[in-house]
């Protein structure tokens, strides 16, 4: 369990772990999520997806699928109306909204095996496959681009016909598939290359993976004749949901409620739409509600995974360890359209070391996959796996301890972070010293056994997030807040509201309320609830305080200067003659209505402040040389969260990022025909860790308090997924002494290693 | 004076200039005054960049004060997962 090394304040209720408030209802399956809401008359939705990777779409005709008996409504792409381009606000690179719509309904053109070619909408879900079946579509196949270097290629063919590369100083004679180059730089990278005692330089590739939510994306959609429209679905961004499926239809956001459901998991994958605009049209062609569920499979074919990555990094550094110089070029695959998470990649493969010189290159690539989505710190996974693999190679050819070069070129407070800004109380350096001294980085390894240590970081962001406060009459109080709970935010919402309040965590309620009833809010992700929407939650209990306090000094006829909120009580100033007790919130609700009537604060904001978050891990596996099987044999995530509102729920963050962490760099990958079909789109052939192949995840939380928060809290939900890449990877080559740079590292790939290296 | 780094992804605007000392009260007066030096300039950050101001980002920048001897970046609008 966690240790924590504290900087941050005094608390009387944050820092501890009381039980989350929605825990019942999630562990007795009383939980409503996304597919199981229903409404009378409802039909069934099917999709009609693409047998193609990419494909000219010459005619589809529905004819026979209409008379199906049952059927209600079909739609296809000429149903959609055309969306005008613009970028999607709060995506990573994030995309175009054009994009979006055709990606939702392929139009024109098929550019990935899965894509949505037709939907039909039937009394029941045999008549809708039956109807699916009989929609007769002509495809005219297009060549198929599978990877990086395909789609880079002089003479490749293209998946836009209009898409030129953005960032060159130009704009260039050609098309692309290229969307946009970045470049990042500092110093004299030729002079610090030279002045180097030892390079590394090493290609590394990471596989296209997928988030794994256990929930499939599910959707209930109600189109009203007054035209209203109400959609019930399984989001991280219920005003996201929203606004992407107005404007996908073309519809006024005012017209549209989004109820977010509970939530089986999302790490990024649900912050886009990909059924709420289908099921809002084949409502509004049938005049019944319809509900559309993906199955596994189509959730596999259909909905974003994470970049694949081909990234050629080299550093430089003198044999003392301090680094020189650090270049990398770093290409990420966007799927069918622009807009891959290289942005981020590019700005933060060098966040964690402070080095003279350095270059990064960035390119987003499109090719005839999935369109990518956001998976917890877009981005960085990919691009940190190549620098901490190189850091551990140079230690080893340093003959250095891998913690000791890393705390030599370590950023500090005041360091000139690579992608912009000076670093202000960060947590590198203690993250580094904690792991130094960690008893699991002391324990002897046996045979076949192998140690990583990896570094983690993400950026964590701020962005808008609305609270209200409502006060019961008896002194307990309803949190209302617009973000749907993912990792235990409801509980980090009381604990802050109750802390603020000065009464008990479980006085608090908190509610996740629709786009109607919650202020706006943005999408629960880029780590920022926690962080953003407990800002404003803080500011609505303060509002609240200022009130109670204006009441209690109108009750006992003073002036509200002379009276303060100490320990939960509204308490007359030293001096001040009143002759009464302080007054509880508890003894002012009582009197609401005698004193101005019902108690509501509130708050909405534009967070400032998100301090970035670094980790470390430390990985020790055990590498079976006769089948080239992996066990993880002790894994540990430190990290600095700032402060801890509720420290199972960051420690739960941690061992949910270092789990899949360790799937992506053991066994995850699409495995792709060259046709471009994925060949194993179910959980039995993609294979995600399972707790029992897992030990216990030990997990340190480091507490640098954020000074941008007023509790010190920095985002903690998306650095752990960062450093588990490179921490398995470093500890399988430790074990093997190999040095493999490509993930998975599975057993057939590990044993091939094995067996080349043998000769 | 505030000191401005300029992004690189805009130095084709910029000539090549990298940073650039502006005294100016608030971001609207920064982004006038860069665009009056780079034109285009406005048009360009406000469609990708986040405004930071000694290290603090601020996605959405309009009504900031700009403090004199601060450092000011632009970078990326992030998200996240």
């Amino acid at each position: 369990m966690s240790e924590a090394i504290s900087e941050a304040g005094a608390f009387r209720q944050i820092g501890t772990r009381p039980i989350r408030p929605d825990g019942l209802d999630k562990v007795t399956g009383r939980a409503n999520f996304g597919a199981d809401f229903s409404l009378p008359g409802m039909l069934h939705g099917r999709f009609l997806r693409s047998p193609h990777a990419h494909a000219r779409i010459r005619s589809i005709d529905i004819t026979a699928a209409l008379a199906v008996p049952g059927v209600k409504a079909i739609v296809t792409g000429k149903d959609f109306p055309d969306v005008a381009p613009g970028d999607i606000e709060g995506g990573e690179g994030g995309g175009d909204y054009h994009d979006m719509a055709v990606n939702v309904m392929a139009r024109d053109k098929v550019l990935y095996h899965g894509h949505a070619v037709a939907a039909v909408a039937a009394t029941s879900t045999r008549a809708a496959e039956e109807a699916v079946r009989l929609i007769e579509v002509e495809y005219e196949p297009l060549p198929v681009l599978l990877d990086i270097d395909s789609a880079m290629a002089p003479d490749a063919p293209l998946l836009h016909d209009h898409l030129y590369t953005e960032g060159l100083p130009e704009k260039p004679a050609r098309p692309s598939n290229v969307a946009q180059v970045m470049e990042s730089t500092r110093g004299d990278i030729e002079a610090g290359f030279a002045e180097a005692d030892v390079i590394i330089e090493r290609t590394y590739l990471t596989p296209t993976v997928h988030q794994g939510y256990i929930e499939p994306h599910a959707c209930l959609a109600r189109w009203g004749q007054d035209e209203q429209s109400t959609v019930w679905c399984s989001t991280q961004g219920s005003f996201d949901v929203r606004s992407m499926t107005a404007r996908v239809l073309d519809m006024s956001i005012s017209r549209l409620k989004v109820i977010p459901t509970e939530i089986g998991g999302g790490f990024g994958g649900k912050t886009t739409v990909y059924l709420e605009p289908v099921a809002i049209l084949l409502s509004r062609k049938s005049g019944r509600p319809v509900k559309l569920v993906m199955t596994r499979e189509e959730v596999f074919r259909a909905s974003g995974p994470a970049s694949a990555s081909k990234i050629k990094l080299k550093i430089g550094a003198k044999k003392d360890g301090r680094l020189t110089a650090m270049s990398a070029w770093l290409a990420y695959e966007a799927g069918a359209f622009k807009g891959s998470p290289m942005v981020p990649g590019v700005m933060c493969v060098f966040a964690p070391y402070d080095v003279p010189a350095f270059k990064a290159v960035g390119y987003d690539v499109l090719v005839n996959k999935p369109k990518v989505a956001a998976y917890r710190a877009p981005g960085a996974p990919q691009a940190l796996f190549a620098t901490e693999s190189a850091m551990d190679e140079l230690a080893r050819v340093l003959n250095m301890d891998p913690i000791e070069l890393r705390l030599k070129n370590a950023v500090r407070d005041g360091s000139q972070a690579s992608y912009g800004p000076k670093f202000n109380a960060i947590g590198m350096e203690a993250c580094l010293q904690a792991a130094r001294e960690h008893p699991n980085y002391k324990r002897p390894l046996g045979p076949n056994q192998g140690r990583g240590v990896a570094v983690g970081f993400w950026f964590n962001v701020g962005m808008q997030s609305s609270a209200e406060i409502h006060i019961n009459e008896d002194g307990t109080a309803t949190v209302i807040e617009g973000n749907p709970d993912i990792g235990g935010s409801r509980a980090s919402m009381a604990l802050m509201a109750a802390e603020e309040l000065g009464i008990p965590y479980q006085d608090v309620r908190v509610l996740v309320a629709d786009t109607e009833a919650a202020g706006f809010t943005n999408v629960t992700g880029g780590s920022r609830v926690t962080f953003a929407t407990g800002m404003a939650v803080i500011e609505a209990a303060r509002d609240i305080i200022s009130q109670l306090k204006a009441r209690a000094a109108a009750l006992w006829n003073v002036d509200v200067e002379m009276v303060d909120w100490v320990d939960g009580k509204v308490v007359a100033r030293p001096g001040v003659n009143v002759e009464a007790d302080p007054l509880t919130l508890a003894d002012i609700a009582g009197q609401a209505a005698k004193t101005g009537g019902p108690l509501l604060g509130r708050a909405s904001l534009n967070a400032r402040g998100a301090g970035p978050s670094f980790s470390v891990n430390l990985c020790d596996v055990e590498v079976d040389p006769d089948t080239g099987k992996v066990d993880v044999i002790s894994y540990t995530a430190i990290q600095d969260a700032g402060k801890a509102i509720h420290p199972s729920y960051v420690e739960g963050q941690m061992q949910g990022g270092a789990v899949q962490g360790i799937g992506w760099a053991l066994n995850e990958e699409y495995i792709f025909s060259a046709e471009g079909i994925m060949e194993n789109a179910g959980f039995l052939d993609y294979r995600i860790p399972v707790a029992s192949d897992l030990p216990m995840i030990d997990t340190q939380i480091i507490e640098i308090a954020n000074p941008g928060h007023p509790y010190g809290v920095r985002g903690v939900g998306e650095t752990p997924i960062v450093a588990p890449l490179a921490a398995v990877a470093n500890a399988v080559n430790a074990a093997t002494g190999l040095q493999m740079t490509e993930l998975p590292m599975s057993p057939p790939r590990i044993l091939a290693a094995l067996e080349a290296a043998k000769g | 004076m505030a000191r401005v780094f300029l992004p690189q992804q805009l130095h084709r605007l910029t000539g090549g200039a990298a940073q650039l000392d502006v005294v100016v009260d608030d971001y609207r007066g920064l982004m006038a005054d860069l665009d009056r030096r780079f034109p285009g300039f406005r048009h360009a950050i406000e469609q990708d960049f986040a405004l930071v101001i000694d290290g603090d980002i601020i996605n959405d920048p309009l009504l900031e004060a700009i403090p004199a001897d601060s450092e000011i970046h632009f970078l990326h609008r992030l998200g996240g997962g």
